[in-house]
């Protein structure tokens, strides 16, 4: 017995629908298998992970919190991950931006006005893009691999930041604690109704963010470049495109956006700078662009989703005693879900008997 | 001499992970397939590396169960790109931050478990020798293994006819196809034995190099193994010059933060005040050499587009369904 692909004329519209709800279900499924494995009532641990989360209003503020920097970054990564170009070492940008966002409220903490806060994030979204520059420009100058140097990147952007809050920035009246002086009220981004729950404009930020790029890659010459580059760079070339300027451009925006995540969840979650200020952000937002299928709207669902798993971990933690790496198992299950249903969309799968003869359909050859 | 045979002996400890890893997604890479989840089941091998030694107290055993578990592990990538043809460079990163959850919730009940170290070698008569007795002869199992390992694939790809076919399957697989050559098959087995060795190389780190389990204690080390197969133009022995470089580079860097300088004063002036120099670099900066290291070598390597261009195998990454 084995398994052929049979290419399909057409890729098929229901599955291109129905591929994220099939991963869903197939990761829950298996989730409930994970649960028997560590010893749980499978159906309370899915109960308390998946809704108990979201059962009061405060919590869907927390959710909220979770995922808008997903969104950002992930909606940044779909520009890049559409045109070919391979970021991912989207947490250092996040780092990167919030260092750059953080320069006022840290150095200069007695500028308190209107415009401390936009200019915070516009320095994050700099900071970031500057940052994601790196990789982009050694990949157009030099051919160098953006994979693995966009990744290195972000374990030196993790020990500069080590580095500022121990050293230059940590707050001297802070008992030693690795971290920076508090940011002052005005400096942090403020909730959304701040009556219910502590979600903030960052939620905001990651709606509008993926409009306009939702805007940009459908009704925007750019937006088409992106995707002729990404799928034919050849046909790309005949039609003048430059694939060089199309590299920085998609890293530039996706490196701005984390770095725009970066500065927004610190103002306005952790109000000061620490050792660690993400807790993989930058590297779920690659679940979450997939999930999302590389759609802008996709992804702000797709980054909901993702955020409920960080907080049915922290629920089933402290519930049933269950580590909360079980959130990491099922956000990595879920991206191999997600890409095994996606070649539903290109492929018939025929399971054929060792004896019986497949040879009748003419294939697609890549 | 005592110091500078230690730190030797060091750095041979510190290249092993990485010579063996990269040899493995070598062999992977010349088939044709990239897999990005080196980094992932290094974490899957050092993590059930660890709980079989600790479980059962023989070292041996838990290097077995890296390397099958490994191996295991990588046909997760198999299935997938190669029998549902998904995006390789997508795949290769879900291999990796599922591997690093699973072996984070696997290790669980390891953190803080104290570990067992293999035993190094020991021959009477020859480890005792001077100057090279301890480099030779006193090095841990593991690290002859790797030296075994290049040698064995170095013959296997450029001296056997199973070698050339491998090759063949990497740079053409269609012309591989229509001569009959089981293409997927091939790959299948190439993406296994690397997931092997990336099993050996995550069981190196928790048995032999700092025996704990620390949840991601790679540290970055199979994206390091990626960077050597470029640095390397996918050549055996190049991977060797590559994985000792670095490892000399890791082992200068920490031995530099741990020295003390004030029982140096017999050192020449010179030396001294590079030396004071270095230590007055805050210790984040050096530890970030090694992953700025591997950009700047990177950088070196490509800028020459068509020496790239004529190493790299041509079917590197691209998908094949066969027509039949």
């Amino acid at each position: 017995m084995r398994i052929e692909l049979v290419k399909r004329p057409q890729h098929s519209i229901l599955f291109s629908a129905l591929s994220p709800v099939v991963a869903l279900i197939l990761t829950l499924l298996f989730g409930l298998v994970l649960f028997a494995l560590l010893g749980r009532n499978p159906v309370t641990a899915m109960y308390i992970y998946f809704v108990s989360p979201l059962t009061e209003v405060w919590q869907i503020h927390e959710l909220a919190v979770k995922a808008a920097p997903l969104i950002l970054i992930a909606v940044g990564l779909s520009v890049c991950y559409r045109s070919n170009n391979w970021n991912i070492g989207a947490e250092g940008q996040l780092v990167a931006g919030a260092l750059a966002g953080s320069i006022l409220p840290v150095m200069f903490p007695d500028f308190q006005n209107f415009m401390l806060l936009p200019l915070m994030m516009i320095m994050g979204m700099i900071g970031g893009a500057l940052y994601a520059g790196i990789p982009a420009i050694l990949k157009v100058r030099f051919n160098t691999n953006e994979i693995l140097s966009s990744l290195m990147l972000v374990y030196v952007a993790n020990l500069f930041l080590d580095w500022m809050v121990r050293g230059p920035w940590r707050d001297p009246n802070g008992h030693n604690f690795p971290q920076t002086i508090q940011f002052s009220d005005a400096a942090t981004l403020p909730a959304i109704f701040p009556a219910s729950g502590r979600a903030s404009w960052d939620f905001v930020f990651a709606l509008v963010a993926a409009l306009v790029i939702w805007f940009m890659m459908e009704k925007t010459l750019k937006g088409f470049e992106v995707r002729v580059m990404g799928q034919s760079p050849r046909a790309g070339r005949f039609a003048g495109f430059s694939s060089g300027r199309i590299v920085i451009f998609s890293f530039v925006v996706s490196g701005a956006l984390a770095g725009l995540a970066g500065i927004a969840t610190v103002s306005a979650n952790i109000n000061q700078l620490q050792p660690v200020i993400s807790p993989g952000y930058g590297f779920t937002a690659i679940i979450v662009a997939f999930l999302g299928r590389l759609n802008p709207l996709g992804i702000v669902v797709a980054g909901l989703v993702l955020a409920l798993s960080y907080l049915g971990g922290e629920a089933a933690q402290t519930a049933i005693g269950i580590s909360d790496k079980t959130a990491s198992v099922f956000q990595g299950m879920l991206l191999f879900f997600v890409l095994a249903s996606d070649t539903l969309i290109y492929y018939r799968i025929r399971i054929v008997r060792s004896r019986e003869r497949a040879g009748e359909v003419v294939h697609g050859h890549s | 001499m005592d110091i500078a045979e230690a730190i030797l002996t060091t750095v041979a400890t510190a290249s092993t992970p990485l010579l063996i890893a990269a040899t493995g997604e070598l062999v992977v890479e010349r088939s044709g397939v990239l897999n990005l989840g080196v980094e992932g089941m290094m974490l899957m091998g050092a993590v059930s590396g660890f709980a079989v030694t600790a479980l059962t107290g023989y070292p041996w055993l838990g290097v077995l169960a890296a390397v099958i578990v490994g191996a295991v592990y990588s046909l997760l990538f198999g299935f997938l790109t190669l029998t549902l043809v998904t995006n390789q460079v997508a795949t290769g990163l879900a291999l990796t931050l599922l591997g690093v959850g699973l072996s984070g919730l696997i290790g669980v009940p390891f953190v803080g478990h104290p570990g067992i170290q293999m035993t190094s070698l020991y021959i009477p008569g020859l480890t005792g020798l001077p100057y090279v007795g301890k480099l030779l002869f006193g090095e841990d199992p593991l690290f002859y293994l790797s030296i075994v390992l290049v040698i064995g694939v170095s013959w296997f790809l450029f001296g056997t006819r199973a070698g050339l076919t491998l090759r063949s399957v990497g740079d053409n697989h269609g012309s591989a196809h229509a001569l009959g050559i089981p293409v997927i098959r091939i790959r299948y087995l190439a993406v296994m034995f690397g997931g092997a060795c990336a099993g050996l190389a995550g069981a190196q780190l928790s048995i032999v190099y700092t025996p704990q389990w620390v949840e991601n204690m790679t540290a970055g080390r199979g994206w390091i193994a990626l960077a050597l197969v470029v640095f390397a133009s996918w050549r055996p022995w190049r991977v060797f010059a590559g994985a000792y470089l670095f490892g000399l580079l890791t082992i200068a860097e920490l031995n530099i933060q741990a020295v003390d300088l004030s029982t140096l004063h017999q050192l020449p002036g010179a030396v001294y005040d590079l030396l004071a120099l270095i230590k007055a670099i805050p210790s984040q900066f050096l530890s970030s050499i090694p992953y700025l290291a591997t950009v700047v070598v990177l950088v070196v390597i490509s800028r020459n587009r068509r020496l790239t261009m004529m190493n790299t195998p041509a079917s590197l990454g691209r998908a094949f369904v066969p027509d039949r």
